[in-house]
């Protein structure tokens, strides 16, 4: 048993715990939220060491035999993942210090960003379909009420539409796991993988897997199931914002992935083929709703859905490179994303507004935001040489490798699109006039005076950058996490479920 | 070195904020010292790469997708790379004097040494995917110089518009590109133009040279992609200068110039790069004489020499490539200094308007001189370096074999028409005998002379060394562009022949054109309404009508209805799982109805339930429908105790008998039910998705159930709850220990939902924080009538 697996799970529930207990001392909770935070980051990161080096890690919890008990399971693509998590809340926990204001960080924001994390690491750790409904139970409750944490009105109306329609993907996610368990018997995910590449029962197991589809693709925000994030997304505190953004929907699409590539791969020509298909829709469909809106968060929110479409073509078109493309495109992502939505509330600190209409000139006085905003932005828009380039080069090249030529024509036009997207908020919120007079000194406080706000947006830039000018070793990871993804036969081996029921 | 010379760009721009702040008005000369460096060091590799050696350095990048940092020099890069840095330092040097009183000049330093680098780095890359990266940098960096002044509407216009329209056409370029390097089977360029006859052999083939002339066509702004660029014109003057005449746009070109060994020689690639360069050059250098703006005039020329290049690498003959090479070099000189020399009007006159200006030369001698000396250059005039190339392009037009008199007409009026625009810009505001200006001129300062003037006694000496330049500079680039070695003779005499004939007849007609421009722009005028609907025309529709549909679709799909939400969902799930079930026929392989015994009680208690769930359907009273959904609860946990699981049966009653309670106590101080839905339409869509989806899982059911049980974990568990876990109750030891993780999670979720229902109970916020964000809708124009306000778009 490997404890490093339990560790990414139980820091954040220790953390949260502590946090709960200290519920009075302000003080004490903030600087503790970005110990733990940081723990999280450094456990991933040991994670990822023993993986890489000694292949997919294993735990038995309880020390019961898969699959009679619950399994942890680390390959390279959950460490990742992780760390992908660690890097998240240690830049929203420094983030909030100065975003949240008094009120939420008296009613539990940062237990409740914690058990957030604990949920989202649970996700992406464990073997056990059931387990994994559990997480995602954790995560949604914690989630729901870091969203409407706050009561302000169209926090609750964003709020009940997103706990609504993800209480639909659980029924339907519980239902098919249900159904799967009458059928083989089983809820492990390796043993799972086992009893379904017997091919017994192959039109009922397909069946499951689009209930799976449609739930995951809930969970990921794919088209046409994707309401609840545009409707809620721009509500709560920009930190808040910034960690769904980055990680809520991309728990979703490790889910797609992991079943999608473990499991259902039965008759990939007809289950991957939907998934590819899904895939234009949603890019397009993201991309349309975001040139049309006129507020910073909500042009951000219909990207997410955009660009969650690239992230499943790589799964769809299933090949080496494919899959190796969207796990740096999600890599890249999740960075890139959040951090913009971090400079969107840094705006909004600044001006009072997320609306486009409302600001500009903030090229003019704070060039150096003008310059960590357009970093992302850039990447997002998948400009060479930053992160998204790479990502959005990989699935072209892997798509064009087998001749899919509609997918790529889809995600070339989506790509010009984002870049339009990108330079409207870039050409009304920097470049143009400001539409106020602001008077030159009170309104404009040195970037310094907001360092928490500001380190981790510059951080972030460093990590999207450093990921563009020497993408080797990321590429390498991504591409053998890829390959581990397309060998189950590695993931079944370490679980090593007893077989076929024999004791 | 290569490498360093091409980063070395991107690491000044980093400093250039700095380097302003300490040099303030000697910047410009500071900077400029990095291009003059880099001209040096590639100055260098003349004499070698006119030997026949080309230069290969090769870095690894990221080996897993094979890029690689590899750059070539060989005749073409080289040509390229001293225009780039040569013209780059003199515009340097320019925009200090231009720009010297502009609060955003560091800003530009940055910007234009950004693109310098990534402009070098396009024509030295040997990497199909490194030259794109560049590619996309330089439309990148133009984004935000042609925005420069980007407090006004119409320059961020222009700048949208430029990098939409090169962008689309980069990533077309990107398809293409990839494409090319798969077929070829490398992603070094230098290994492609090996490989010519693979690609050109393939069947992919015509979709590559369409996806790569794209990307060379809206670079290099070809008709009809040309709109971009006059509107451009909203940079300041050294942009224009740098970017829009002496090398961005020229990128398409060298792009052409550098594939044509892979794709080009095959009927399609003449006939159409050379007709989109023949109408792209007659109908810009049309347009170019008609405009009043010193700019614009030379905005619209520039396109047309861009068209004449594109025309004659099309044609792709020896002599053509000759020309081509030639007239870049020509054109690089004598328009980098127009522009100087209109950017320097315009500053020290106040207008760039020609109708206004007349007689400069008393007041700016300098610039004047320069301005005649590109002129004469621009004309063609012996013994400028603009004759050579005009008697070459007459010479390729005459020999084209397909259709030589047609092009050679296309070639004559355009010449002709250049020359008209040459006096336009270097005559009419110099000459007359009255100074007319809007304010007192004055001569420009040495910065803004420098350029012009350099540029323009390049022109003379280049004429008169024609030789010499051939020998060195144009032979090794052409024979770059053929992939073999090949010579190059450049004279200034040819002796008499139809060509200096042509020549003749040809300015003849230009200065008739410019004689009579007046006259002639009055007839012009009405069909200048073709433009109307002409390319700009189209670049706006489409980008309105992408606006309107994502507008359309997104008020359909994201309506802003939770219940339109919930039934998108549940006919997606149903439909795709019947879809998929009736695919693989599981409805002819399983059984779905078998023989059950069902007892009269069993019956009895599934009516029941089926009783009470319609019940909770029609029921006005909260209360009713919670005691309804209490007695479904009850009767399921009755069919648990009739299947022998009493365990589960008795969970199920304490949970039901909870909730009821919890609701009835939470419900009784709300108000009464509102009825969602009123309309017969409404009620009958959701009575069907509540059917379908119901159905779709009873029927799930039945096909699971219909097989035989095969639980793994149920023998196991039932015979090592005790035996191992020491636990009799085998529910118990399930929650507590084999799946004790599950338990652990569930019990935080419900924690998390204790905290989460304090807070939302004891912190509002509304009252203390005025928010701005819109509810989950675009529009709030039809409200309807079935909305429950709560839940659905409050704000409006």
């Amino acid at each position: 048993m490997n404890i490093l697996l339990i560790l990414p799970i139980i820091i954040p529930f220790i953390t949260g715990i502590i946090l709960i207990l200290a519920w009075n001392n302000r003080p004490f909770q903030r600087a503790f939220s970005v110990v733990g935070a940081a723990a999280l980051l450094i456990a991933g990161l040991a994670l990822l060491r023993d993986v890489w080096q000694n292949g997919i890690q294993v735990a038995q919890m309880g020390g019961w035999p898969a699959p009679f008990g619950i399994t942890l399971v680390a390959d390279l693509l959950s460490c990742i993942m992780v760390i992908l998590g660690g890097i998240m809340v240690l830049s929203i926990g420094i983030y909030s210090l100065m975003d949240v204001d008094k009120g939420r960080e008296s009613f539990g924001y940062y237990p409740l960003l914690h058990i957030l994390m604990m949920g989202i690491s649970g996700s992406f750790l464990t073997g056990d379909l059931f387990n994994l409904y559990v997480w995602f139970e954790v995560m949604l409750m914690s989630s729901f009420v870091l969203l409407v944490l706050g009561g302000e009105r169209n926090q609750l109306e964003g709020g009940i539409k997103y706990v609504t329609l993800n209480l639909l993907s659980s029924a339907i996610f519980l239902a098919a796991v249900g159904a799967m368990y009458g059928l083989v018997g089983t809820v492990n995910m390796a043993d799972l993988a086992v009893m379904v590449q017997r091919g017994e029962q192959a039109g009922i197991i397909q069946t499951l897997a689009t209930m799976f589809l449609i739930a995951f693709g809930i969970k990921a925000a794919i088209f046409p199931l994707f309401f609840w994030l545009p409707s809620s997304y721009h509500t709560p505190p920009a930190g808040v914002s910034a960690i769904f953004a980055g990680l809520l929907t991309k728990v979703g699409v490790y889910t797609l992935i992991r079943v999608f590539t473990l499991i259902f791969i039965l008759d990939v020509g007809y289950t991957h083929t939907i998934i590819l298909v899904l895939a234009g829709f949603t890019m397009v469909s993201g991309v349309l709703g975001a040139a049309t809106q006129n507020e910073m968060r909500r042009i951000l929110s219909f990207h997410i859905i955009s660009q969650i479409g690239y992230m499943i073509m790589g799964l769809g078109l299933y090949t080496p490179l494919a899959l190796a493309g969207s796990v740096f495109y999600i890599m890249h992502h999740i960075i890139v994303k959040a951090n913009l939505f971090l400079v969107s509330g840094v705006v909004n600190r600044l001006r009072g507004t997320y609306q486009l209409k409302k600001l500009g000139g903030l090229y003019r006085v704070y060039p150096m935001l003008g310059v960590l905003f357009l970093i992302p932005a850039f990447s997002l828009a998948g400009v060479p040489p930053l992160s998204g380039f790479w990502a959005k080069f990989a699935l072209i090249r892997a798509a064009l490798e087998i001749d899919s030529y509609l997918i790529v024509a889809a995600a070339l036009v989506v790509s010009l699109l984002t870049l339009f997207s990108m330079t409207k908020i870039w050409g009304e919120v920097f470049w143009k006039a400001d539409p106020a007079e602001h008077p030159e000194t009170e309104e404009n406080p040195p970037l310094s005076q907001l360092a928490y706000l500001i380190i981790p947006i510059a951080g972030l830039a460093l990590i999207t950058v450093s990921i563009g000018l020497f993408s080797e070793p990321f590429f390498a990871l991504a591409i053998d996490a890829a390959k581990q993804l397309l060998n189950p036969a590695e993931y079944i081996q370490a679980v090593n479920p007893v077989v076929g029921g024999s004791l | 070195m290569v490498l360093e010379a091409v980063l070395s760009g991107f690491v000044l721009a980093l400093f250039a904020p700095w380097i302003y702040k300490v040099g303030r008005g000697a910047a410009g000369w500071i900077l400029a010292l990095l291009p003059i460096g880099i001209f040096i060091y590639f100055a260098t590799f003349v004499p070698p790469v006119a030997e026949g050696e080309t230069f290969v350095f090769a870095q690894t990048w990221v080996p897993s997708i094979d890029i690689s940092l590899s750059f070539n020099v060989d005749g073409l890069s080289l040509l390229f790379a001293m225009i780039i840095s040569g013209v780059g330092a003199l515009v340097i040097i320019y925009a200090g004097g231009y720009l010297a009183h502009d609060r955003d000049i560091n800003r530009f330093y940055v910007y234009i040494l950004m693109f310098m680098a990534s402009m070098l780095g396009v024509v030295l890359s040997d990497n199909v995917i490194t030259i794109f990266i560049f590619w996309e940098l330089t439309s990148i960096t133009s984004f935000m110089l042609i925005g420069y002044y980007h407090e006004k509407p119409e320059s961020r216009t222009a700048a949208l518009q430029a990098l939409l329209v090169t962008g689309a056409g980069g990533l077309a370029l990107m398809a293409g590109l990839v494409m090319m390097a798969l077929v070829g089977g490398s992603w070094e360029i230098s290994e492609l133009l090996n490989r010519g006859d693979v690609i050109t052999g393939s069947s992919l083939y015509v979709p590559i040279l369409i996806l790569v002339l794209a990307g060379a066509f809206t670079k290099s702004a070809q008709f009809p992609f040309h709109f971009w660029l006059p509107n451009a014109m909203a940079a300041p003057t050294p942009v224009s200068t740098y970017l829009h005449s002496a090398t961005m746009v020229k990128a398409g070109i060298y792009l052409m110039a550098r594939f044509s060994p892979a794709l080009g020689g095959t009927q399609t690639w003449t006939v159409v790069v050379t007709s989109f360069g023949a109408v792209t050059m007659l109908l810009a250098a049309h347009m170019a004489w008609q405009k009043k703006d010193l700019k614009q005039i030379l905005a619209y020329s520039t396109v047309s020499a861009l068209g004449i290049l594109t025309m004659l690498l099309g044609v792709g003959t020896h002599a053509a490539l000759e020309a081509a090479l030639v007239f870049l070099v020509v054109h690089s000189m004598y328009k980098g200094g127009l522009f100087m020399v209109a950017g320097a009007v315009d500053h020290e006159a106040g207008t760039r308007d020609i109708a206004l200006l007349s007689g400069l030369r008393k007041a700016m001698p300098i610039t004047g001189a320069a301005a005649v000396l590109a002129g004469l250059s621009m004309s063609g005039i012996p013994p400028f370096f603009g004759f050579v190339g005009k008697e070459l392009i007459y010479e390729s037009t005459t020999e084209f074999d397909m259709s030589a008199i047609l092009l050679t007409v296309f070639a004559f009026l355009t010449n002709g028409l250049t020359i008209t625009a040459a006096l336009l810009v270097a005559h009419k505001p110099f000459f007359g005998s009255k100074l007319s200006a809007p304010k007192h001129p004055h001569e420009a300062p040495l910065t803004m002379w420098l350029g012009p003037v350099t540029l323009g006694t390049l022109g003379l000496l280049f004429g008169l060394l024609a030789g010499w330049v051939g020998e060195f500079l144009i032979a090794p680039a052409v024979s770059a562009v053929q992939h073999h070695q090949t010579e190059v003779h450049l004279a200034l005499w040819h002796g008499f022949s139809m060509i200096l004939l042509l020549s003749l007849v040809t300015i003849a007609f230009g200065v008739l054109v410019y004689w009579k421009h007046e006259v002639l722009g009055r007839w012009f005028a009405p069909s200048n309404v073709i433009s109307k609907w002409g390319p700009e025309q189209w670049y706006f529709w489409s980008l309105d009508g992408m606006l309107g549909f994502g507008r359309w679709q997104t008020r359909l799909l994201q309506s802003g209805y939770l219940r339109n939400y919930l039934l998108i969902i549940i006919f997606s799930t149903v439909g795709l799982g019947l879809y998929t079930l009736s695919k693989y026929n599981v409805f002819s392989q399983n059984t779905i109805f078998r023989p059950i015994d069902v007892t009269s009680y069993e019956f009895m208690f599934m009516a029941l339930i089926v009783a009470s769930a319609f019940v909770v359907t029609q029921v006005r009273s909260r209360l009713a429908a919670v005691a309804a959904l209490g007695v479904v609860g009850y009767g399921v946990a009755i069919i648990f105790v009739l299947d022998g699981a009493p365990d589960l049966a008795m969970t199920q009653f304490s949970i039901e008998t909870l909730s009821v309670i919890l609701l009835v106590l939470v419900l009784y101080r709300l108000p009464r039910f509102i009825q969602f839905s009123r309309s017969r339409p409404k009620k009958i869509t959701e009575i069907t998705a509540a059917l379908a989806g119901g159905g779709f899982m009873a029927l799930l059911v039945l096909l699971v159930t219909a097989l035989p049980a095969q639980s793994r974990l149920a023998p196991y568990f039932a015979e090592n709850s005790y035996k191992l876990a020491h636990g009799h109750n085998v529910v118990n030891v399930i929650l507590v220990d084999f799946r004790g993780f599950d338990t652990m999670g569930e019990i935080t979720v419900l924690g998390i939902a204790a905290v989460g229902v304090f807070g939302l109970l004891k912190l509002r916020l509304d009252k203390t924080r005025q928010t701005d964000t819109p509810p989950d809708v675009l529009t709030t124009q039809h409200q309807s009538a079935d909305v429950f306000p709560v839940m659905e778009r409050e704000q409006s």
